[in-house]
């Protein structure tokens, strides 16, 4: 545990308010709803959930693309709302973002060196062409790439490659928070590993806070110190690494971790099978989201929604657990 | 003898820059009502050499194969008229996106209904019990309401089901799932699992399964294939697969996963898959193998009996050793 946290986040909200049908009532979706969790540098907080759960709205909100509709975003101890547009402008520095999918988020008709030179460009001006070019050059080195292949373009590169390219931007210009969403979903089983450790040898290296988002377990159980877990907008279930995949409380969590396959055939399977889907986030069911599909829940799970407790080191939603 | 018969069957696609060979001399048995698993990486042909089997390919692709059939009839030489009765009916497939394998235009049960008045010439009235059946058996709520659904107001858990029921309509004796959950959430993934293996286990019908997913194969899967580049490099059954890999890259791909390692950075494997142009001459998989030697650069591998998993390798591993190989150590320190 470290003394202060890069980044806080205090009861994190946002909504978003549906274009209006002729004589329909007003529609809103709560995409993401109180969360509050701490980045410490060298860390790494995983976000967990399926579609829909506002984990992406999250990252759009920590990386300041969207302002939140409630709550507190603190960066290094300065609050993101109340900023003047220089502050707000170091604060973007520090929080960069690194997509899912390499081949929608590079430019096709820029160089890679061009592209990673772009960031320092845009927000240090005073640096020559050339120092960004050899600060370019640098980057790539770092992230396992050859330096003579700034000249070329994306599609010159595969998934791999591509993915280490939207890394080495990410850092050009220093951030001490990086939103890595998804980062190896679309990436081949044998790379994959490539890049998890890269990750791992970058957040080492430069002290790094990451805020991970995933859907696989088991990529989070070897990348997260602590887990988070959504449903619906909302955190669920909050605890360290260990605590999460070791005791489970919330039954989504363990609904999650049980539909997870585990690549043993000899493991005996525990088949704990959610029933039916997701509910619209437009009209969520009252009391526990997650209370009709749920297999433990009571009455009292239908009309009242449950508070985020501590159970130890343990942060879950849950009347039952 | 096995319902589906595939022997060394090659596509070759015509490109630009000339022939591109996407599946390389690949076999495969599959038996009535048995799981298989074609399991590889992007490029390794798995999902080419099984369109080539349904007869789906571009007029760019050549099929060729030294024999290709299945329920005992030829496949190769076969009419499209007469490949038509088969596929559909005896012999189905499921893609991965099901958004966009339904037809937007069309409710689903005119959809599911269409194999059933093609292939078995049923009534309208026995169209719609068969239908309302199917989608029972594959857990869609209240049938009956959709039945006059559009694609667009189901869900993707609840399309893929669409897409089982139309497979299942003519009672298939063969369905080939390409990545049937790659694009569904975890709890509606495991929900189609089940379902598939229930469905196996209730009437029979064998089920071949592209993945890139190990955890999907070692849950679903009894026997695997393991694809890399074009050429099927692997063969067992799903717990020796598991326990002792025989081909080098099989060995690497099981290590590399994130619920098998032992410290903080994980055994990778070095490199990418060759592509058209950087194909190597040996073995394909000898510039990123960590036991590569000067026999594996310049000369093909040879295929390896049932003992040793039928590995395409020079020196087939056994218990993580290379079997045959000058140096059986060579690799250790690098793997360390």
């Amino acid at each position: 545990m470290s003394a202060r946290p890069l980044l806080e986040a205090v009861g994190l909200a946002q909504r978003y308010v549906l274009p209006r049908r002729l004589f329909a009532p007003e529609a809103v979706v709560h995409a993401v709803a109180e969360a509050s969790f701490t980045l410490e540098p060298g860390r790494t907080l995983a976000v967990v959930g399926e579609s829909g759960c506002g984990k992406s709205t999250l990252a759009r909100m920590v990386t300041m693309i969207e302002p939140p509709s409630g709550g507190r975003l603190l960066i290094d101890g300065a609050d993101v709302a109340g900023a003047d547009a220089a502050t707000l402008k170091r604060l973007r520095g520090e929080v960069q973002i690194v997509f899912q999918d390499p081949y929608g988020s590079l430019n096709p008709r820029q160089t890679i060196g061009d592209a990673l030179a772009e960031p320092l460009a845009i927000n240090r001006p005073q640096t020559s062409r050339a120092e960004r070019r050899e600060a370019a050059a640098e980057m790539m080195r770092r992230v396992g790439l050859r330096p003579e292949y700034a000249d070329r373009y994306p599609h010159m590169f595969s998934g791999g490659q591509r993915q280490r390219i939207a890394i080495a931007r990410a850092l050009m210009l220093r951030p001490r928070i990086l939103v890595l969403d998804e980062p190896v979903s679309a990436l081949d089983l044998s790379v994959r590993a490539q890049v998890l450790n890269l990750l791992i040898a970058l957040q080492e290296e430069f002290g790094l806070a990451y805020l991970f988002i995933s859907h696989d377990l088991s990529v989070v159980r070897h990348m997260a110190d602590a887990v988070m877990v959504m449903y619906l907008g909302r955190v669920v279930e909050q605890a360290p690494r260990e605590k999460l995949f070791a005791a489970p409380l919330h039954p989504y969590t363990r609904a999650l971790l049980s539909a997870t396959p585990v690549a043993d055939p000899e493991r005996p399977r525990a088949r704990a099978r959610l029933k039916g889907e997701l509910p619209s986030p437009l009209a969520p069911p009252p009391g526990c989201a997650f209370n009709p599909r749920c297999p433990l829940a009571i009455a009292k799970c239908r009309v009242d929604r449950p508070a985020l407790e501590w159970r130890g080191e343990t942060r879950v939603a849950c009347w039952v657990a | 003898m096995p319902l589906l018969e595939i022997e060394e069957l090659s596509v070759d696609f015509k490109t630009s820059a000339g022939p591109f060979r996407a599946v390389d001399g690949v076999s495969l048995a599959v038996e009535a009502g048995e799981i298989a698993a074609v399991v590889g990486e992007s490029g390794s042909g798995k999902s080419v050499a099984m369109l080539a089997v349904m007869g789906l390919l571009p007029w760019s692709a050549t099929v060729s194969a030294k024999r290709l059939a299945f329920d005992g009839k030829d496949l190769l030489g076969i009419a499209p008229r007469q490949r038509r009765r088969i596929v559909g009916r005896d012999l189905a497939m499921i893609f991965q996106e099901p958004m966009t394998s339904l037809n937007p235009c069309f409710t689903v049960g005119w959809q599911i209904g269409e194999a059933l008045a093609v292939h078995l010439g049923l009534s309208k009235a026995e169209r719609r019990a068969r239908t309302l059946e199917l989608l029972h058996a594959v857990g869609i709520p209240a049938p009956e309401r959709r039945l006059a659904a559009f694609p667009h107001q189901l869900s993707g858990g609840m399309s893929q089901r669409v897409m089982i029921a139309m497979a299942l309509a003519c009672r298939p004796k063969l369905i080939i799932a390409d990545e049937p959950t790659t694009a569904l959430d975890v709890t509606i993934q495991a929900q189609i699992l089940d379902l598939l293996v229930r469905l196996r286990d209730e009437t029979g019908t064998a089920l071949v399964l592209i993945t890139h997913d190990m955890g999907v194969v070692a849950e679903t899967a009894e026997r695997v294939a393991v694809h890399y580049a074009g050429q099927k490099v692997e063969e067992q059954d799903v717990r020796s697969l598991f326990r002792d890999p025989h081909h080098p890259y099989t060995a690497a791909l099981l290590a590399a996963l994130p619920e098998r390692a032992t410290g903080r950075m994980l055994p990778s494997i070095a490199g990418t898959v060759p592509g058209a142009f950087d194909r190597p001459p040996g073995c394909l998989f000898e510039p990123r193998c960590r036991f590569a030697t000067a026999r594996c650069r310049d000369k093909a591998p040879p295929r390896q009996g049932a003992i040793a998993g039928f590995a395409l390798c020079h020196y087939p591993l056994a218990e993580g050793r290379p079997v045959g190989h000058p140096d059986p150590d060579a690799g250790r320190e690098r793997a360390a």
